[in-house]
């Protein structure tokens, strides 16, 4: 078992490497697990596992696509677990799923099964702040990372409270909109990695929308790192296999360095504010 | 069920706050509450303090009344239904939502939130629709305020509702097919959601029943309570006790049942919901969270959503409002299903005596008063309130596949 989400996360932070999370659907083919390891080999600082749900309410046309295939394929809560439980990799898992599969139990039965099977962090999109008590409770007691999202539509107040109570680290929405990939970095994304590095010393990371490497430079720019999802599971559909998705997620983390070589001096402290 | 679950409803003190303001969380009992993604509470927020705002004043009250009164054709009449009446041994009074226009009770809800919305300053509605109704309604009220309509219907619904997709872009709406999932209702709302995320800014979902995200639950089956408060009005002057002993609607996500529940829950009357039995959530569901809301939602052992099957698209929706849930839950109300053959038969019933033909979602409600009268159910002598919820002109060509 790896170091818990956030402190692992902190800790590659301070060597001063921009994070990059990598998102696979698990259960969506048979060998999944190796896109999991092949991440962790391409290097990834912790992997997105999105456990698949019927009706994916902030996820766009290729997640839901990947979702959907899963659960034909047979994917389900426990099996996916088995698997993770069976992996090795030397970096955190962090699962995604929607309230509904986190609560068919109990949030703190569904916490206990992911800690058991070496999941480290928990995001559940659907669940905001004025639902998020029982499952915070749940997760904190047993040592999962339950993370929040902030969207640019968060007032102040609430960003305060989502950086507050969010733990392992921020889930920054790049825009207003489902998953999926896009053209361009909106002004708002900026404008609310500011925001939140000026209210937080957690890490924060861009989600939605980092389409190619160039975007997650930009954008990891304004934080502390991206998560890249549907361009990674669009290559999947289309029939890329584990190798050629680490080496995609390698053709990120190169640019990511060399973004974060030239945007930190060595002999600067991070700043908060820029 | 029987008589049991009915034992001391009369005379027991009914709890003062049945269907009452959820408050801000936006609770029925365990259920309800807001499952949003972040980026769209400011918006349920947004329209929460709006319609708090214009439900309390006189002004937007007026409007809505003159609205539902001169251009949706309210009040409905409540008419005897003679002749089955009779063959039933019941005194059975149908609240006619048929007569609205656009022939459904999909209006009441739509105008007062298409009014919402440009109180609001919104630009363009967004809906879901499964049978078409609530895209109609929803066209139809866009046009009325000079609102742009956007609905989302799953593709297979589009197939199976032809004309009401013609009707929806005659009146000026854009109807987007929803190609993935399901292709059914259930889709169309997740795209509906999808689309309201990036569109917050001008757009203004309107939800077509009693589910999604606190306040729509609860703004919706106020939108709606105009079909109880009328009928109950109605009972008073028509019937010599002045209540009705049963008060029964059919059930999709639960709107008209809910605003015909409203306007009789501190009455000693018994409030029945008929499901399809294809689609009935609060008989056959778990607690669980779809579309923003928790309540009680078809779902296999591993909590993915199951689609709902029935004669009637409208009530092909896997989950119930919440606030039926907490009615189920309290025992206040109660919860049956009837299926596809008794319904297609109580239509035709129903058209033969009294000359109406009601829509099939409707045919649910009926489908169970004739069950229940005939087995004695419903004792001989009871009187019976039903809202018939819309008209069948819709329906004919399903009709003529299952005559
Ligand atoms: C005529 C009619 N009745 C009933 C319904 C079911 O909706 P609800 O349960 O919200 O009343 C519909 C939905 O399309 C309908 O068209």
């Amino acid at each position: 078992m790896t170091a818990p989400l956030e402190e692992f996360l902190r800790a590659r932070r301070a060597e001063g490497r921009r994070l990059l999370v990598p998102y696979v659907t698990a259960g969506i083919a048979p060998g999944w697990t190796d896109v999991v390891r092949a991440y962790a080999d391409a290097g990834a600082d912790a992997v997105e596992l999105g456990f698949p749900f019927s009706d994916p309410m902030l996820d766009g046309v290729t997640i839901q696509e990947a979702s959907d295939r899963a659960i034909a394929a047979g994917a389900t809560v426990r099996g996916i677990l088995r698997e993770v439980a069976a992996l090795d990799v030397a970096v955190p898992l962090v699962a995604m799923t929607y309230s509904n599969l986190v609560f068919q139990r109990s949030g703190a039965e569904f916490c206990a099964e992911l800690r058991a099977s070496g999941v480290g962090g928990l995001i559940v999109p659907d669940l905001p702040l004025e639902e998020v008590g029982e499952l915070a409770d749940a997760a904190a007691a047993e040592g999962v990372d339950l993370v929040l999202l902030a969207a640019p539509s968060s007032s102040r107040a609430r960003l305060r409270e989502v950086a507050e109570r969010s733990r392992g680290f921020v889930y920054a929405l790049t825009r207003m909109g489902t998953t999926g990939e896009r053209g361009e970095v909106p002004e708002a994304a900026a404008r609310l990695g500011r925001d939140l590095k000026e209210l937080t010393d957690r890490p924060v990371l861009f989600g939605f929308g980092v389409s190619n490497p160039a975007q997650a430079a930009d954008l990891a720019g304004h934080a502390d790192g991206v998560v890249v999802a549907s361009a990674l599971m669009r290559r999947l559909l289309d029939g890329a296999g584990a190798g050629e998705l680490g080496e995609y997620v390698a053709s990120i983390r190169r640019v990511l360095d060399q973004g974060a070589r030239w945007a930190v001096h060595p002999a600067t402290a991070p700043s908060p504010t820029t | 069920m029987g008589e049991m679950s009915w034992s001391g409803r009369r005379g027991v003190a009914l709890p003062a706050r049945a269907m009452s303001d959820p408050g801000v969380t936006g609770r029925f009992g365990g259920y309800g509450g807001r499952y949003v993604p972040e980026s769209l509470i400011p918006a349920c927020h947004e329209i929460e303090a709006a319609f708090r705002e214009a439900w309390e004043d006189p002004e937007f009250r007026n409007r809505l009344d003159t609205l539902l009164t001169v251009y949706a054709g309210r009040p409905t009449p409540l008419t005897p239904a003679w002749r089955l009446s009779q063959e039933l041994g019941i005194t059975l009074l149908l609240k006619r939502e048929d007569l609205t226009h656009t022939g459904s009770h999909k209006i009441n809800n739509v105008v007062g939130q298409a009014l919402l919305a440009h109180r609001m300053g919104k630009r363009r509605l967004l809906a879901e629709t499964g049978a078409g109704q609530h895209g109609v309604a929803t066209a139809t009220a866009a046009a009325l305020l000079g609102l742009e309509a956007t609905v989302f219907m799953g593709e297979r619904d589009i197939e199976r509702q032809e004309l009401n997709v013609l009707r929806m872009n005659v009146l000026g709406a854009e109807v987007v097919p929803v190609t993935t999932g399901s292709r059914t209702l259930k889709d169309a709302c997740n795209e509906a959601m999808r689309h309201w995320v990036s569109s917050v800014d001008d757009s203004y979902y309107c939800i077509g029943t009693v589910m999604g995200p606190h306040p729509y639950p609860w703004m919706v089956r106020e939108f709606q309570r105009v079909i109880g408060d009328e009928a109950r009005v109605q009972c008073a002057a028509a019937l010599p006790v002045g209540v009705p002993d049963y008060v029964v609607a059919c059930i999709g996500g639960g709107s008209n049942a809910a605003g015909t529940f409203a306007g009789f829950v501190d009455t000693t009357a018994r409030l029945v919901g008929v499901e399809a039995e294809g689609g009935a959530a609060a008989t056959f569901g778990r607690a669980g969270v779809l579309h923003g809301f928790r309540s009680l939602v078809l779902q296999d052992d591993d909590g993915q959503v199951k689609e709902a099957h029935s004669i009637a698209a409208g009530l092909d929706y896997p989950g119930i409002g919440p606030e039926h849930a907490h009615l189920r839950d309290g025992g206040r109300a109660r919860y049956v299903t009837v299926n596809d053959d008794e319904v297609v038969r109580a239509l035709r019933c129903l058209a033969r005596t009294e000359g109406i033909l009601p829509a099939l979602e409707s045919s649910h409600a009926l489908a169970w008063v004739i069950r229940a009268a005939k087995s004695g159910e419903i004792p001989a002598g009871s009187t019976v309130m039903m809202t018939l919820s819309g008209r069948g002109d819709k329906d004919i060509a399903s009709i003529r596949e299952m005559l």
